[in-house]
Protein backbone atom coordinates (compact mmCIF):
# COMPACT_ATOMS: atom_id res chain seq x y z
CA UNK A 1 0.00 0.00 0.00
CA UNK A 2 2.58 2.80 -1.36
CA UNK A 3 -0.14 5.75 -0.69
CA UNK A 4 -1.34 3.68 3.23
CA UNK A 5 -1.81 6.57 5.98
CA UNK A 6 -0.09 4.05 8.13
CA UNK A 7 2.90 2.15 7.45
CA UNK A 8 3.61 -1.68 7.81
CA UNK A 9 6.02 -1.01 10.28
CA UNK A 10 3.41 1.56 12.37
CA UNK A 11 1.34 -1.51 12.48
CA UNK A 12 3.82 -3.86 13.87
CA UNK A 13 4.76 -1.45 16.52
CA UNK A 14 1.68 -0.57 17.79
CA UNK A 15 1.48 -4.41 17.78
CA UNK A 16 4.07 -5.02 19.85
CA UNK A 17 3.26 -2.39 22.27
CA UNK A 18 0.10 -4.31 22.72
CA UNK A 19 1.63 -7.48 22.93
CA UNK A 20 -0.22 -8.44 19.87
CA UNK A 21 1.72 -11.27 17.38
CA UNK A 22 0.48 -10.84 13.91
CA UNK A 23 1.14 -12.82 10.94
CA UNK A 24 1.94 -10.98 7.87
CA UNK A 25 -1.65 -11.43 6.48
CA UNK A 26 -2.94 -10.41 9.46
CA UNK A 27 -0.67 -7.26 9.75
CA UNK A 28 -1.40 -6.16 5.96
CA UNK A 29 -5.13 -6.93 7.17
CA UNK A 30 -4.82 -4.49 10.04
CA UNK A 31 -2.85 -1.71 7.63
CA UNK A 32 -6.17 -1.61 5.34
CA UNK A 33 -8.62 -1.62 8.19
CA UNK A 34 -6.63 1.10 9.87
CA UNK A 35 -5.81 3.03 6.94
CA UNK A 36 -9.60 3.52 6.17
CA UNK A 37 -10.29 4.34 9.65
CA UNK A 38 -8.11 7.35 9.31
CA UNK A 39 -9.01 8.29 5.49
CA UNK A 40 -12.49 7.96 7.50
CA UNK A 41 -11.35 10.28 10.08
CA UNK A 42 -9.85 13.20 7.38
CA UNK A 43 -13.29 13.69 6.46
CA UNK A 44 -13.06 15.91 9.59
CA UNK A 45 -10.71 18.14 8.67
CA UNK A 46 -13.24 19.84 6.25
CA UNK A 47 -14.99 21.42 8.69
CA UNK A 48 -13.50 24.95 10.37
CA UNK A 49 -13.43 24.09 14.17
CA UNK A 50 -11.24 26.59 15.23
CA UNK A 51 -14.42 28.52 16.75
CA UNK A 52 -15.15 25.33 18.64
CA UNK A 53 -13.69 25.06 22.30
CA UNK A 54 -12.17 21.47 22.48
CA UNK A 55 -14.62 18.65 23.26
CA UNK A 56 -13.24 17.38 27.08
CA UNK A 57 -15.75 14.20 27.34
CA UNK A 58 -18.05 12.36 25.04
CA UNK A 59 -21.01 13.14 27.82
CA UNK A 60 -20.95 16.68 29.30
CA UNK A 61 -20.92 16.46 32.33
CA UNK A 62 -17.97 16.83 35.16
CA UNK A 63 -16.60 14.04 37.47
CA UNK A 64 -18.85 12.95 40.21
CA UNK A 65 -16.74 12.84 43.53
CA UNK A 66 -16.31 10.54 45.97
CA UNK A 67 -15.79 11.36 49.78
CA UNK A 68 -12.79 10.44 51.33
CA UNK A 69 -14.49 7.87 53.45
CA UNK A 70 -12.69 4.17 53.69
CA UNK A 71 -15.17 1.52 52.27
CA UNK A 72 -15.11 -2.51 53.07
CA UNK A 73 -12.36 -4.15 50.92
CA UNK A 74 -12.66 -7.18 48.78
CA UNK A 75 -12.24 -10.44 50.59
CA UNK A 76 -8.63 -11.57 49.99
CA UNK A 77 -8.85 -15.13 50.19
CA UNK A 78 -11.71 -14.59 47.21
CA UNK A 79 -9.80 -12.33 44.80
CA UNK A 80 -6.55 -14.22 45.15
CA UNK A 81 -8.90 -17.47 44.75
CA UNK A 82 -9.37 -16.19 41.16
CA UNK A 83 -5.83 -15.41 39.93
CA UNK A 84 -3.75 -18.50 38.16
CA UNK A 85 -1.50 -18.41 40.70
CA UNK A 86 -0.90 -16.69 44.55
CA UNK A 87 1.46 -17.31 47.04
CA UNK A 88 1.95 -15.90 50.78
CA UNK A 89 -0.55 -13.19 50.26
CA UNK A 90 0.80 -12.37 46.69
CA UNK A 91 -0.49 -12.71 43.22
CA UNK A 92 2.28 -14.60 41.50
CA UNK A 93 3.63 -14.01 38.42
CA UNK A 94 6.48 -15.12 36.31
CA UNK A 95 9.25 -13.37 37.75
CA UNK A 96 10.27 -9.56 36.81
CA UNK A 97 13.43 -9.35 36.52
CA UNK A 98 14.51 -5.40 37.64
CA UNK A 99 18.15 -4.10 37.33
CA UNK A 100 20.35 -5.93 39.72
CA UNK A 101 21.81 -3.39 42.50
CA UNK B 1 39.49 20.89 28.02
CA UNK B 2 35.65 21.73 26.99
CA UNK B 3 34.07 23.12 30.66
CA UNK B 4 30.40 21.84 30.66
CA UNK B 5 27.56 23.12 32.93
CA UNK B 6 24.88 20.18 33.63
CA UNK B 7 21.37 20.71 33.67
CA UNK B 8 18.78 19.23 35.94
CA UNK B 9 15.12 18.55 36.33
CA UNK B 10 13.41 16.98 38.88
CA UNK B 11 10.03 14.70 38.85
CA UNK B 12 9.27 14.31 42.54
CA UNK B 13 6.04 11.69 42.89
CA UNK B 14 4.49 12.71 46.59
CA UNK B 15 1.60 9.99 48.19
CA UNK B 16 -0.91 12.21 49.18
CA UNK B 17 -2.48 12.25 52.73
CA UNK B 18 -5.87 11.32 52.01
CA UNK B 19 -7.23 8.04 53.96
CA UNK B 20 -8.25 6.80 50.78
CA UNK B 21 -7.17 5.46 47.74
CA UNK B 22 -8.05 7.75 44.49
CA UNK B 23 -10.50 6.34 42.69
CA UNK B 24 -12.20 3.77 45.10
CA UNK B 25 -12.51 3.60 48.90
CA UNK B 26 -10.02 1.32 49.98
CA UNK B 27 -7.56 2.46 52.89
CA UNK B 28 -4.27 4.06 52.45
CA UNK B 29 -2.95 2.81 55.50
CA UNK B 30 1.21 1.64 55.34
CA UNK B 31 1.48 -1.70 56.71
CA UNK B 32 -1.52 -3.84 56.11
CA UNK B 33 -0.85 -7.39 55.27
CA UNK B 34 -0.63 -7.75 51.24
CA UNK B 35 -3.91 -7.85 49.57
CA UNK B 36 -6.13 -6.80 52.52
CA UNK B 37 -6.31 -3.11 51.12
CA UNK B 38 -7.84 -3.99 47.61
CA UNK B 39 -11.15 -4.02 45.69
CA UNK B 40 -12.45 -4.54 42.40
CA UNK B 41 -11.91 -0.89 41.35
CA UNK B 42 -7.93 -0.89 42.34
CA UNK B 43 -7.59 -4.78 40.87
CA UNK B 44 -9.31 -3.55 37.93
CA UNK B 45 -11.74 -6.11 37.82
CA UNK B 46 -13.88 -5.96 34.82
CA UNK B 47 -16.72 -3.34 35.10
CA UNK B 48 -15.35 -1.74 37.93
CA UNK B 49 -15.31 1.95 37.56
CA UNK B 50 -13.20 4.76 39.01
CA UNK B 51 -14.89 8.08 41.16
CA UNK B 52 -12.22 10.66 42.36
CA UNK B 53 -11.79 11.10 45.82
CA UNK B 54 -12.82 14.92 46.28
CA UNK B 55 -10.17 14.93 49.31
CA UNK B 56 -7.03 13.89 47.34
CA UNK B 57 -7.86 16.69 44.39
CA UNK B 58 -7.80 19.07 46.92
CA UNK B 59 -4.60 17.97 48.93
CA UNK B 60 -3.13 18.83 45.28
CA UNK B 61 -5.04 22.01 44.58
CA UNK B 62 -3.31 22.95 48.15
CA UNK B 63 -0.08 21.85 46.87
CA UNK B 64 -0.37 23.83 43.43
CA UNK B 65 -1.00 26.82 45.77
CA UNK B 66 1.57 26.34 47.89
CA UNK B 67 3.39 26.45 44.83
CA UNK B 68 2.17 29.47 42.98
CA UNK B 69 0.63 27.02 40.18
CA UNK B 70 -2.73 28.49 38.30
CA UNK B 71 -4.96 25.74 38.96
CA UNK B 72 -6.99 24.49 36.31
CA UNK B 73 -10.64 24.98 36.44
CA UNK B 74 -11.30 21.38 34.21
CA UNK B 75 -8.51 19.21 34.31
CA UNK B 76 -8.62 16.06 32.14
CA UNK B 77 -7.56 12.15 33.66
CA UNK B 78 -5.59 10.01 31.20
CA UNK B 79 -4.47 6.99 30.67
CA UNK B 80 -0.81 6.13 30.13
CA UNK B 81 -0.66 2.46 28.80
CA UNK B 82 2.15 0.07 29.75
CA UNK B 83 2.26 -3.16 30.28
CA UNK B 84 3.79 -4.37 33.62
CA UNK B 85 3.15 -6.73 36.62
CA UNK B 86 1.95 -3.85 38.96
CA UNK B 87 -0.31 -2.20 36.91
CA UNK B 88 -3.55 -4.62 36.74
CA UNK B 89 -5.27 -2.44 34.26
CA UNK B 90 -2.45 -2.18 31.70
CA UNK B 91 -2.43 1.51 32.59
CA UNK B 92 -2.00 4.15 34.70
CA UNK B 93 -4.55 7.19 35.73
CA UNK B 94 -2.38 10.41 35.12
CA UNK B 95 -2.72 13.60 33.68
CA UNK B 96 -1.00 14.49 30.23
CA UNK B 97 -2.17 17.00 28.56
CA UNK B 98 -4.71 19.18 31.01
CA UNK B 99 -3.28 18.54 34.28
CA UNK B 100 -4.81 20.21 37.28
CA UNK B 101 -1.78 22.56 38.05
CA UNK B 102 0.68 24.25 35.82
CA UNK B 103 3.39 27.27 35.52
CA UNK B 104 4.30 27.50 39.64
CA UNK B 105 7.96 27.91 40.97
CA UNK B 106 9.68 27.24 44.60
CA UNK B 107 12.48 29.72 45.41
CA UNK B 108 15.43 28.25 47.06
CA UNK B 109 18.86 29.49 48.42
CA UNK B 110 21.86 28.08 47.62
CA UNK B 111 24.88 29.44 49.04
CA UNK B 112 22.99 33.12 50.50
CA UNK B 113 21.75 33.52 46.97
CA UNK B 114 17.80 32.83 46.06
CA UNK B 115 17.09 31.61 43.14
CA UNK B 116 13.56 30.85 41.52
CA UNK B 117 12.52 27.38 40.40
CA UNK B 118 10.31 27.26 37.60
CA UNK B 119 7.40 24.16 38.58
CA UNK B 120 5.95 23.01 34.56
CA UNK B 121 3.19 21.18 36.37
CA UNK B 122 1.68 19.22 39.18
CA UNK B 123 -0.69 16.29 38.21
CA UNK B 124 -2.60 13.56 39.61
CA UNK B 125 -2.35 10.24 39.03
CA UNK B 126 -2.88 6.68 40.96
CA UNK B 127 0.43 4.52 42.09
CA UNK B 128 1.32 1.42 40.71
CA UNK B 129 1.27 -1.82 42.87
CA UNK B 130 4.66 -2.74 44.53
CA UNK B 131 6.52 -5.92 43.04
CA UNK B 132 8.09 -8.09 45.58
CA UNK B 133 11.00 -10.39 43.76
CA UNK B 134 11.91 -13.47 44.50
CA UNK B 135 10.60 -13.50 48.24
CA UNK B 136 8.08 -16.48 47.89
CA UNK B 137 9.16 -19.16 45.04
CA UNK B 138 12.29 -18.23 43.84
CA UNK B 139 10.71 -17.83 40.09
CA UNK B 140 7.91 -15.77 40.61
CA UNK B 141 7.39 -11.91 41.40
CA UNK B 142 4.65 -11.45 44.03
CA UNK B 143 2.38 -8.30 43.72
CA UNK B 144 1.02 -6.79 46.45
CA UNK B 145 -2.11 -4.30 45.34
CA UNK B 146 -2.36 -2.31 48.84
CA UNK B 147 -0.31 0.34 47.48
CA UNK B 148 -1.72 0.40 43.72
CA UNK B 149 -4.12 3.10 43.52
CA UNK B 150 -2.67 5.44 46.24
CA UNK B 151 -3.29 9.12 45.24
CA UNK B 152 0.09 11.11 44.27
CA UNK B 153 0.89 14.22 42.63
CA UNK B 154 3.72 14.28 40.21
CA UNK B 155 5.71 17.61 40.21
CA UNK B 156 7.86 18.52 37.14
CA UNK B 157 10.15 20.89 37.47
CA UNK B 158 11.77 23.27 34.92
CA UNK B 159 15.55 22.05 33.86
CA UNK B 160 16.22 25.26 35.86
CA UNK B 161 19.37 23.58 38.39
CA UNK B 162 22.58 24.17 37.61
CA UNK B 163 24.02 21.67 40.42
CA UNK B 164 23.40 18.72 42.65
CA UNK B 165 23.69 21.27 45.29
CA UNK B 166 20.71 23.05 44.06
CA UNK B 167 18.63 19.46 43.54
CA UNK B 168 19.28 19.12 47.15
CA UNK B 169 18.02 22.57 47.99
CA UNK B 170 15.05 22.41 45.88
CA UNK B 171 14.23 18.79 47.30
CA UNK B 172 14.39 19.65 50.88
CA UNK B 173 12.18 22.59 50.04
CA UNK B 174 9.66 21.26 48.44
CA UNK B 175 9.49 18.46 50.85
CA UNK B 176 9.07 20.92 53.39
CA UNK B 177 6.02 22.82 51.94
CA UNK B 178 4.44 19.72 51.39
CA UNK B 179 4.57 18.45 55.06
CA UNK B 180 3.82 21.78 56.15
CA UNK B 181 0.53 21.80 54.13
CA UNK B 182 -0.41 18.15 55.75
CA UNK B 183 -0.13 16.82 51.59
CA UNK B 184 2.72 14.43 52.27
CA UNK B 185 4.41 13.07 55.18
CA UNK B 186 7.88 13.54 53.89
CA UNK B 187 8.73 9.66 54.52
CA UNK B 188 11.59 9.10 51.83
CA UNK B 189 12.79 5.81 53.20
CA UNK B 190 8.73 4.50 53.18
CA UNK B 191 9.01 6.09 49.53
CA UNK B 192 6.11 8.24 49.61
CA UNK B 193 8.12 11.10 48.32
CA UNK B 194 9.97 9.53 45.73
CA UNK B 195 12.24 11.78 43.18
CA UNK B 196 13.53 11.07 39.45
CA UNK B 197 16.18 13.34 37.96
CA UNK B 198 16.86 14.37 34.48
CA UNK B 199 20.48 15.23 33.86
CA UNK B 200 22.39 16.19 30.77
CA UNK B 201 24.90 18.51 30.25
CA UNK B 202 26.05 21.40 27.66
CA UNK B 203 29.37 23.00 27.04
CA UNK B 204 29.31 26.85 28.99
CA UNK B 205 27.42 29.33 26.63
CA UNK B 206 25.58 26.88 24.51
CA UNK B 207 21.91 27.66 24.36
CA UNK B 208 20.89 23.95 23.44
CA UNK B 209 20.63 21.23 25.97
CA UNK B 210 22.62 18.10 25.81
CA UNK B 211 20.99 14.54 25.56
CA UNK B 212 19.86 13.67 29.05
CA UNK B 213 19.55 10.34 31.29
CA UNK B 214 16.72 9.66 33.86
CA UNK B 215 17.62 8.73 36.90
CA UNK B 216 15.22 6.83 38.10
CA UNK B 217 14.11 5.92 42.06
CA UNK B 218 16.51 7.83 44.51
CA UNK B 219 15.24 7.08 47.66
CA UNK B 220 17.49 9.37 50.32
CA UNK B 221 18.43 13.37 50.13
CA UNK B 222 22.49 12.25 50.15
CA UNK B 223 21.53 10.07 47.30
CA UNK B 224 20.13 12.09 45.08
CA UNK B 225 23.35 14.37 45.37
CA UNK B 226 25.52 11.53 45.11
CA UNK B 227 24.03 10.27 42.08
CA UNK B 228 23.51 13.30 39.93
CA UNK B 229 27.16 14.41 41.06
CA UNK B 230 28.50 10.79 39.94
CA UNK B 231 25.89 11.59 36.55
CA UNK B 232 27.27 14.53 35.98
CA UNK B 233 31.13 13.28 36.25
CA UNK B 234 29.75 10.05 34.05
CA UNK B 235 28.83 12.41 31.24
CA UNK B 236 31.70 14.56 30.84
CA UNK B 237 34.04 11.65 30.70
CA UNK B 238 31.88 10.52 27.77
CA UNK B 239 32.13 13.53 25.90
CA UNK B 240 35.70 14.08 26.58
CA UNK B 241 36.52 10.90 25.37
CA UNK B 242 35.06 11.14 22.15
CA UNK B 243 31.84 9.69 23.28
CA UNK B 244 28.36 10.45 23.18
CA UNK B 245 25.69 10.63 25.63
CA UNK B 246 22.82 8.41 25.26
CA UNK B 247 19.06 8.88 26.22
CA UNK B 248 18.22 6.32 28.95
CA UNK B 249 17.07 5.69 32.39
CA UNK B 250 19.78 4.78 34.84
CA UNK B 251 19.52 4.18 38.28
CA UNK B 252 21.58 4.78 41.51
CA UNK B 253 23.60 1.99 43.05
CA UNK B 254 24.92 3.05 46.42
CA UNK B 255 26.93 -0.58 46.84
CA UNK B 256 28.59 0.21 43.48
CA UNK B 257 29.05 4.26 44.11
CA UNK B 258 27.32 5.03 40.44
CA UNK B 259 24.51 5.01 38.26
CA UNK B 260 23.61 2.00 36.05
CA UNK B 261 22.24 1.63 33.15
CA UNK B 262 18.63 -0.30 32.94
CA UNK B 263 18.93 -2.28 30.13
CA UNK B 264 15.28 -2.49 27.56
CA UNK B 265 13.36 -0.13 28.34
CA UNK B 266 13.81 1.87 25.38
CA UNK B 267 10.16 1.68 24.03
CA UNK B 268 8.73 2.18 27.51
CA UNK B 269 8.50 5.66 26.40
CA UNK B 270 5.37 5.22 24.23
CA UNK B 271 2.40 5.64 26.46
CA UNK B 272 0.27 6.78 23.84
CA UNK B 273 -1.63 9.01 26.37
CA UNK B 274 -5.49 9.03 25.90
CA UNK B 275 -8.45 10.76 27.88
CA UNK B 276 -10.11 8.14 30.18
CA UNK B 277 -13.55 7.60 29.01
CA UNK B 278 -14.15 6.26 32.55
CA UNK B 279 -13.54 9.99 33.86
CA UNK B 280 -15.21 12.90 33.04
CA UNK B 281 -13.11 16.33 33.32
CA UNK B 282 -12.81 17.02 37.11
CA UNK B 283 -13.69 20.47 37.71
CA UNK B 284 -12.60 23.06 40.46
CA UNK B 285 -14.23 26.35 41.04
CA UNK B 286 -12.61 29.43 41.69
CA UNK B 287 -14.84 29.80 44.60
CA UNK B 288 -13.64 26.29 46.03
CA UNK B 289 -9.88 27.55 44.83
CA UNK B 290 -10.21 30.58 47.08
CA UNK B 291 -11.63 28.76 50.29
CA UNK B 292 -8.70 26.07 49.77
CA UNK B 293 -6.32 29.15 49.49
CA UNK B 294 -7.66 30.34 52.48
CA UNK B 295 -7.34 27.07 54.19
CA UNK B 296 -3.65 26.93 54.08
CA UNK B 297 -1.44 26.45 56.70
CA UNK B 298 1.13 29.02 56.96
CA UNK B 299 4.41 27.92 54.85
CA UNK B 300 7.40 27.44 56.56
CA UNK B 301 8.92 30.13 54.91
CA UNK B 302 6.81 32.49 56.45
CA UNK B 303 6.36 31.11 59.53
CA UNK B 304 10.24 31.76 59.73
CA UNK B 305 10.26 35.22 58.42
CA UNK B 306 7.15 36.03 61.09
CA UNK B 307 9.19 34.31 63.95
CA UNK B 308 12.35 36.60 63.58
CA UNK B 309 10.57 39.37 63.28
CA UNK B 310 7.94 38.84 65.67
CA UNK B 311 10.11 36.95 68.32
CA UNK B 312 13.46 37.52 67.55
CA UNK B 313 14.92 34.39 66.54
CA UNK B 314 17.57 34.18 64.85
CA UNK B 315 17.75 32.64 61.18
CA UNK B 316 19.44 29.46 62.52
CA UNK B 317 17.48 28.94 65.29
CA UNK B 318 13.79 30.04 63.02
CA UNK B 319 15.39 26.88 60.87
CA UNK B 320 15.90 24.43 63.55
CA UNK B 321 12.89 24.63 64.90
CA UNK B 322 11.16 24.68 61.74
CA UNK B 323 12.30 21.76 60.71
CA UNK B 324 9.37 19.63 61.34
CA UNK B 325 5.28 21.01 61.31
CA UNK B 326 5.24 19.63 65.05
CA UNK B 327 8.59 21.39 66.21
CA UNK B 328 7.36 24.21 65.12
CA UNK B 329 3.65 23.71 66.63
CA UNK B 330 5.28 22.66 69.79
CA UNK B 331 7.24 25.56 69.61
CA UNK B 332 4.27 28.24 68.76
CA UNK B 333 2.63 26.55 71.96
CA UNK B 334 4.90 26.79 74.59
CA UNK B 335 5.70 30.15 73.33
CA UNK B 336 1.76 31.62 73.22
CA UNK B 337 1.56 29.94 76.93
CA UNK B 338 4.68 31.46 78.01
CA UNK B 339 3.57 34.79 77.24
CA UNK B 340 0.37 34.67 78.51
CA UNK B 341 2.00 33.49 82.03
CA UNK B 342 5.11 35.65 82.20
CA UNK B 343 3.42 38.77 80.53
CA UNK B 344 7.07 38.91 78.60
CA UNK B 345 7.19 40.50 75.08
CA UNK B 346 7.14 38.63 72.24
CA UNK B 347 10.47 38.79 71.36
CA UNK B 348 12.13 38.22 74.96
CA UNK B 349 9.66 35.33 75.31
CA UNK B 350 10.47 33.57 71.86
CA UNK B 351 13.99 33.74 72.46
CA UNK B 352 13.58 31.75 76.10
CA UNK B 353 11.49 29.35 74.69
CA UNK B 354 13.19 28.68 71.45
CA UNK B 355 16.59 28.65 73.30
CA UNK B 356 15.01 26.11 75.79
CA UNK B 357 13.50 23.94 73.46
CA UNK B 358 16.36 23.49 71.31
CA UNK B 359 18.75 23.21 73.73
CA UNK B 360 16.81 21.02 76.01
CA UNK B 361 13.67 19.64 74.17
CA UNK B 362 14.34 19.13 71.17
CA UNK B 363 17.11 15.53 71.61
CA UNK B 364 14.33 14.31 73.15
CA UNK B 365 12.10 14.37 70.06
CA UNK B 366 11.07 11.43 68.11
CA UNK B 367 9.48 12.04 64.44
CA UNK B 368 8.18 9.28 61.84
CA UNK B 369 6.75 11.31 59.13
CA UNK B 370 4.38 13.87 59.86
CA UNK B 371 4.25 12.10 63.33
CA UNK B 372 6.16 13.59 66.50
CA UNK B 373 6.51 12.55 70.27
CA UNK B 374 7.90 14.84 72.81
CA UNK B 375 8.91 14.49 76.16
CA UNK B 376 6.51 16.69 77.54
CA UNK B 377 3.58 18.99 77.24
CA UNK B 378 4.15 22.64 75.36
CA UNK B 379 2.53 23.90 78.53
CA UNK B 380 4.73 22.13 80.66
CA UNK B 381 7.70 24.10 79.03
CA UNK B 382 6.24 27.73 79.67
CA UNK B 383 5.20 26.27 83.07
CA UNK B 384 9.32 25.76 83.96
CA UNK B 385 9.98 28.66 82.06
CA UNK B 386 7.77 30.62 84.86
CA UNK B 387 9.30 29.43 87.12
CA UNK B 388 12.63 30.60 86.39
CA UNK B 389 11.23 34.38 85.38
CA UNK B 390 9.69 34.46 88.29
CA UNK B 391 12.90 33.44 90.51
CA UNK B 392 12.10 30.35 91.96
CA UNK B 393 14.65 28.85 90.26
CA UNK B 394 17.61 29.68 88.07
CA UNK B 395 18.65 28.54 84.64
CA UNK B 396 20.79 25.82 85.94
CA UNK B 397 18.02 23.97 88.43
CA UNK B 398 15.50 24.20 85.09
CA UNK B 399 17.76 21.67 83.49
CA UNK B 400 17.50 19.45 86.59
CA UNK B 401 13.68 20.58 87.45
CA UNK B 402 13.18 19.24 83.33
CA UNK B 403 15.20 15.74 83.44
CA UNK B 404 13.11 15.31 86.06
CA UNK B 405 9.91 15.75 84.33
CA UNK B 406 10.99 13.69 81.17
CA UNK B 407 11.73 11.04 83.47
CA UNK B 408 8.63 11.38 85.61
CA UNK B 409 6.42 13.31 83.17
CA UNK B 410 5.19 14.88 86.51
CA UNK B 411 4.72 18.92 86.39
CA UNK B 412 7.61 21.37 87.24
CA UNK B 413 5.74 23.13 90.10
CA UNK B 414 5.68 19.32 91.57
CA UNK B 415 9.35 18.15 91.31
CA UNK B 416 10.59 21.78 92.64
CA UNK B 417 8.26 21.47 95.86
CA UNK B 418 9.35 17.82 96.25
CA UNK B 419 13.16 18.14 95.50
CA UNK B 420 13.24 21.18 97.40
CA UNK B 421 14.89 22.71 94.37
CA UNK B 422 13.07 26.49 94.87
CA UNK B 423 16.20 29.09 95.29
CA UNK B 424 17.22 31.16 97.89
CA UNK B 425 16.05 34.10 97.45
CA UNK B 426 15.82 34.92 101.65
CA UNK B 427 19.15 36.94 101.80
CA UNK B 428 19.53 36.39 105.44
CA UNK B 429 20.20 32.62 104.69
CA UNK B 430 22.54 33.51 102.00
CA UNK B 431 24.61 36.29 103.56
CA UNK B 432 25.10 33.52 106.41
CA UNK B 433 26.53 31.13 104.28
CA UNK B 434 28.71 33.96 102.73
CA UNK B 435 29.91 34.99 105.82
CA UNK B 436 31.33 31.52 106.40
CA UNK B 437 32.87 31.20 103.26
CA UNK B 438 34.58 34.56 103.45
CA UNK B 439 35.52 33.52 106.91
CA UNK B 440 37.43 29.77 105.70
CA UNK B 441 39.03 31.48 102.86
CA UNK B 442 41.16 34.29 104.12
CA UNK B 443 43.73 33.78 101.22
CA UNK B 444 41.47 34.58 98.61
CA UNK B 445 39.90 37.23 100.48
CA UNK B 446 43.61 38.82 100.45
CA UNK B 447 43.35 38.62 96.93
CA UNK B 448 40.45 40.65 96.53
CA UNK B 449 41.64 43.14 98.29
CA UNK B 450 44.71 43.39 96.58
CA UNK B 451 42.65 44.11 93.29
CA UNK B 452 42.45 40.82 91.78
CA UNK B 453 38.65 41.19 91.71
CA UNK B 454 37.93 37.98 88.80
CA UNK B 455 38.08 35.79 92.29
CA UNK B 456 34.45 36.88 93.16
CA UNK B 457 33.95 34.33 91.01
CA UNK B 458 35.35 31.89 93.22
CA UNK B 459 33.07 32.41 96.11
CA UNK B 460 30.34 32.69 93.88
CA UNK B 461 30.85 28.89 92.88
CA UNK B 462 31.58 28.44 96.66
CA UNK B 463 28.12 29.35 97.53
CA UNK B 464 26.64 27.95 95.07
CA UNK B 465 28.24 24.74 95.74
CA UNK B 466 27.02 24.72 99.75
CA UNK B 467 23.57 25.59 98.60
CA UNK B 468 23.45 22.97 95.83
CA UNK B 469 22.76 25.04 93.50
CA UNK B 470 20.16 26.75 94.52
CA UNK B 471 20.81 30.05 95.57
CA UNK B 472 19.74 32.99 93.11
CA UNK B 473 22.83 34.29 91.48
CA UNK B 474 22.08 37.65 91.21
CA UNK B 475 21.74 37.88 95.04
CA UNK B 476 25.16 36.38 95.60
CA UNK B 477 26.62 38.42 93.84
CA UNK B 478 25.38 41.31 95.50
CA UNK B 479 25.92 40.08 99.49
CA UNK B 480 29.36 39.29 97.82
CA UNK B 481 30.22 42.53 96.73
CA UNK B 482 28.41 43.70 99.81
CA UNK B 483 30.45 41.90 102.36
CA UNK B 484 33.93 41.81 100.56
CA UNK B 485 33.95 45.64 100.44
CA UNK B 486 33.23 45.80 104.23
CA UNK B 487 35.78 43.19 105.27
Amino acid sequence: MPDAKITLEQVLHVAMLARLTLSDDEAREMQAQLDAILGYMEGLDELDVSDVPPTLHSIPMDAPMRSDVPERCSDRSETLAQAPESEAGGYAVPLVLEVDS
Amino acid sequence: MTAYEPVIGLEVHAQMRSRTKLFCGCPTEYGAPPNEHTCPVCLALPGALPVPNKKAIELAVQAGLALECEVASHSVFARKNYFYPDLPKGYQISQFELPLNRKGHLDIEVDGATKRVGITRIHVEEDAAKNIHGAGSSAVTLVDFNRGGTPLIEIVSEPDLRSADEAEAYLRKLRDVLMFIGVNDGNLEEGSFRCDANVSIRPVGQEEFGTRAELKNINSFRFVKKAIEHEIARQEGVLQSGGTVVQETRTWSEGQGKTISMRGKEEAHDYRYFPDPDLPPVVVTEDRVEELRAALPELPEAKRRRWRTELGLTEYDAGVLSAHPEVAKYFEEATTLFIEQSAKKPKEAGKKVGNFVQAEVLRHVVTDGLEALFPVAPGAIAELLGCVEDGTINGKIAKKVFASMVETGRAPKAIIDEQGLAQVTDTGAIEEEVRRILDASPSQVAQYKDGKTNIIGYFVGQVMKATKGAANPKAVNEILRRLLDEQ
